[in-house]
């Protein structure tokens, strides 16, 4: 009896444990692999396409921001560059972030974080969009490839900047060299060296994005931006451009976003 | 002794199984002690959303500077955010644990998910009517507003299944922004109240084009004629104004109906005129507005001062801007004898701690942002409304809105008519109903429009069969399917096996113990 009864409590108690299992997730059937007869676009192909085309593009991942209801990455080819944006819910994020995970250094987010990444090839599959000027692939599906990794030089568009060439560089890894850093004005009109956020309302520890002024002539000044889910507080480029003081020359690069024009997110900072 | 081994393993055991019906965190509810213990110290955390716009973080930081000189033993740390989901997802990391902020701005939608932890969201009932503490209160120690002060259609908006769990902080709606020369050059006037047939018709006959290719009534190679900021509220806006079924308070998605279906061919048709667009696919509507690319834009009142060609914020270069009047309309309505248009705005949660009194130095804050010296300021920042009469009515604010368009800065007239708008329609507007899921289900309401726009963008095939497809994948997608209402819940199907074996071996272990105990009982009577 009493052995019967051990049994039993035993048998009860395992019973229990399975209580406490997390829910399993429902099965759900693998992403077919992609086919092999997919017509990949080249980047002259992708670039002579219209807004709203369904494009697929074989290139290499320069940097991606921080996961964040999907993926948002920089990539760039020995032609051209492309930005994939996956906006927000459902049937956009077409990148798990299991997969993203291969593809940037780390997914610890927190202080010193930086999406620079080291160049895998993956295939993106979406549609060519415009949102504000930034031509991008949106409701991108996006497949990690093996194979070789690649990484793009910084081109120095510097001599370009106000002119409408610079608009072909849209997305590519690129380069500011002995740029002046000029005064922003802060919500009190005093002259800052940068802003947290466009307008000074974010502050330090918050991680917002930081906004500073150059210029090549002093006349002409361009606007830049820290990204802050790319490079998070306390990366060097973060923490070099809370450093700069108005009339620093600084060669600069990044990646040559746009906003309404030229709006490059700044990934190194070197005071001269 | 081996009885009472025996004993201790059956509770060890009885406690066990328990914990398998554990679920998330249930502290106990909120309290309301008979005083404030003011000898104590507190520090209490504030997750606080503002526009990107430093004058809403240079209220929110004068507003905590002032009340900690009110009450020295409280401090207040803020957290700036400018993203409602921001703060949502950080909520729900937070609470599971048990580090939620004291108190945080956030919509009434995402409370209803905050609330699926037990007690985690203050019940302010008791609190709103207490005499010394409440709104109002005897023992508050600053002007704070009754709670017959605030509008009653926004504490209204804070009810959850018949009880108060937020308190309004600002409010807004939408307006309608309209670039009035481009209008009177299409040869139309515009109507004090805008019609769906009328935007429709306009924003058609702006698409015209010259020999060139550039458009007639702008001259530029781009004219996107009507564009729309929230996607959510432009869908449910319109069902609303027809009457047609959205949800119900019950949990019930009552959405994907006919009207939907009809609302979508209509704005399907019009989007492949080249008439409408929303922010998703194109940008801020301000930004197109502002560059005489776009003639309508809707977007909050809260958004008024980046609209107009004197706008006091701006997102594009000076040198895009072209002048052009703007005036300030509501949303077009299908019926203009009887029009609706949807409150939203920032809310005020107070989040439970075990500590009671720490609770009511959050409440004390959260009360002091109703005061008219935070709402008034708040209010000024943006085409937002205060929540209270008792700031609409103070002679400070009367003034403000009496010095419409003195500037271009704080009286703006845009921000300022946007104000009135609200004002001025209170008894117009209207809310959702608010349950767990029902966040999800105002996604999947601007995802109907924003799938259907890309398909025509993209030259799918709009047809039933399209319609149909969309509903499917929107309810799986959104999990709208999985929605409990209140009525019955959910059918959770048969129990699992191992849940079954588990009750069984249960009930066959108590039947033993209780046989064992008697067999026992009978020899210890019978040795007697």
């Amino acid at each position: 009896m009493k052995k019967l009864l051990t049994v039993l409590l035993g048998l009860m108690m395992i019973l229990s444990l399975t209580a406490c299992k997390k829910q399993e997730e429902p099965q759900v059937d693998p992403e077919p692999a992609p086919v092999d007869d997919v017509t990949v676009m080249s980047y002259g192909e992708y670039a002579a396409a219209e807004l709203g085309t369904k494009v697929t593009v074989e290139a290499y991942v320069q940097a991606a921001q921080s996961y964040w209801q999907g993926a948002k990455l920089y990539l760039q080819d020995q032609d051209g560059a492309y930005f994939v944006y996956c906006d927000g819910k459902g049937e956009d994020i077409n990148l798990s972030e299991e997969d993203y995970a291969k593809l940037v250094p780390s997914t610890n987010y927190g202080e010193g974080w930086t999406g620079l990444c080291d160049g895998t090839k993956v295939r993106v599959e979406g549609v060519k969009s415009a949102w504000s000027g930034e031509v991008e692939i949106s409701e991108a599906t996006v497949t990690v490839l093996d194979g070789e990794k690649w990484l793009a030089d910084a081109k120095d568009v510097t001599a370009l900047l106000g002119s409408d060439e610079l608009e072909a560089h849209m997305n590519e890894k690129v380069a500011f060299k002995g740029v002046v850093v000029e005064a922003s004005k802060d919500a009190e009109g005093n002259d800052v060296p940068f802003l947290y956020n466009y307008d000074g309302s974010g502050e330090e520890g918050n991680n917002n994005d930081l906004y500073f002024n150059v210029s090549v002539d002093g006349e002409q000044i361009y606007t830049f931006v820290v990204e802050s889910y790319l490079c998070y507080e306390g990366s060097d480029v973060y923490e070099a451009v809370k450093g700069l003081t108005i009339g620093d020359i600084v060669d600069l690069e990044g990646f040559l976003y746009w906003y309404n024009g030229a709006n490059p997110h700044i990934t190194s900072v070197v005071v001269k | 002794m081996r009885k009472r081994l025996l004993c201790i393993i059956s509770l060890i055991l009885i406690c066990v199984s328990l914990c398998g019906c554990h679920g998330s965190r249930d502290s106990g509810a909120f309290v309301l002690p008979e005083e404030f213990d003011e000898s104590r110290q507190y520090e209490i955390t504030f997750w606080a959303k503002n526009d990107t716009n430093i004058n809403q973080v240079n209220v929110y930081k004068k507003a905590i500077q002032d009340f900690e000189e009110i009450y020295p033993n409280i401090t207040v740390s803020m957290k700036l955010y400018t993203d409602y989901s921001r703060i949502y997802n950080d909520v729900i990391t937070n609470i599971s644990t048990d580090t939620t902020p004291n108190v945080c701005i956030t919509y009434p939608d995402h409370i209803a998910t905050y609330m699926t932890g037990n007690n985690t969201v203050v019940c302010l009932d008791e609190l709103l009517d207490d005499e010394d503490y409440g709104l109002g209160g005897s023992k508050v120690r600053f002007d704070s507003p009754e709670k017959q002060e605030i509008v009653p259609e926004f504490l209204n908006e804070c009810m959850i299944k018949g009880n108060c769990y937020a308190l309004p902080f600002m409010r807004s709606t939408e307006a309608l922004y309209i670039n009035k020369t481009y209008v009177e050059k299409l040869g139309y006037e515009i109507p004090d109240i805008v019609t769906w047939d009328w935007i429709w018709e306009v924003s058609e006959a702006a698409t015209q084009k010259d020999a060139d290719g550039l458009y007639k009534v702008n001259g530029q190679k781009i004219m996107i004629p009507f564009i729309y900021k929230s996607t959510d509220n432009m869908m449910i806006s319109m069902l609303k104004q027809l009457n047609a079924p959205y949800s119900k308070d019950d949990g019930s998605v009552l959405i994907f109906n006919d009207t939907t279906r009809e609302i979508l061919y209509d704005i399907a048709g019009h989007t492949a005129k080249g008439a409408f667009s929303t922010f998703k696919i194109s940008s801020y509507p301000a930004n197109f507005l502002n560059a005489g690319q776009c003639i309508f834009a809707i977007d909050s009142t809260a958004g008024a001062t980046w609209m107009g060609s004197k706008a006091p914020l701006l997102d594009i270069p000076k040198d895009q801007i072209v002048e052009f009047e703007t005036v300030v309309r509501p949303i077009p309505q299908y019926d203009t004898s009887n029009i609706a248009m949807i409150s939203q705005g920032p809310s005020l949660c107070i989040f439970n701690k075990e500590d009671p009194q720490e609770v009511m130095a959050s409440w004390l804050f959260a009360q002091y942002l109703l005061t008219n010296e935070v709402q008034i300021a708040y209010g000024m920042t943006e085409g937002y409304l205060p929540v209270t009469r008792k700031a609409h009515e103070s002679r400070e604010y009367q003034d403000y809105l009496s010095r419409e368009g003195e500037n271009d800065t704080v009286y703006y007239n845009i921000k300022i008519e946007a104000s009135r708008l609200l004002l001025e329609n209170t008894q117009n507007t209207f809310v959702t109903p608010v349950f767990n899921g029902s966040a999800s289900l105002r996604e999947a309401a601007g995802s109907l429009i924003e799938n259907t726009c890309k398909s025509v963008n993209r030259k799918e095939t709009i047809d039933d069969a399209y319609f149909t497809a969309l509903f499917e994948k929107l309810t799986t997608l959104y999990h709208l399917d999985q929605i409990s209402t209140q009525k019955g819940g959910k059918d959770l199907g048969p129990l699992p096996p191992t849940s079954i074996a588990l009750l069984a071996s249960l009930g066959i272990a108590w039947l033993l113990i209780g046989i064992y105990t008697l067999i026992g009982y009978r020899k210890d009577k019978g040795r007697k």
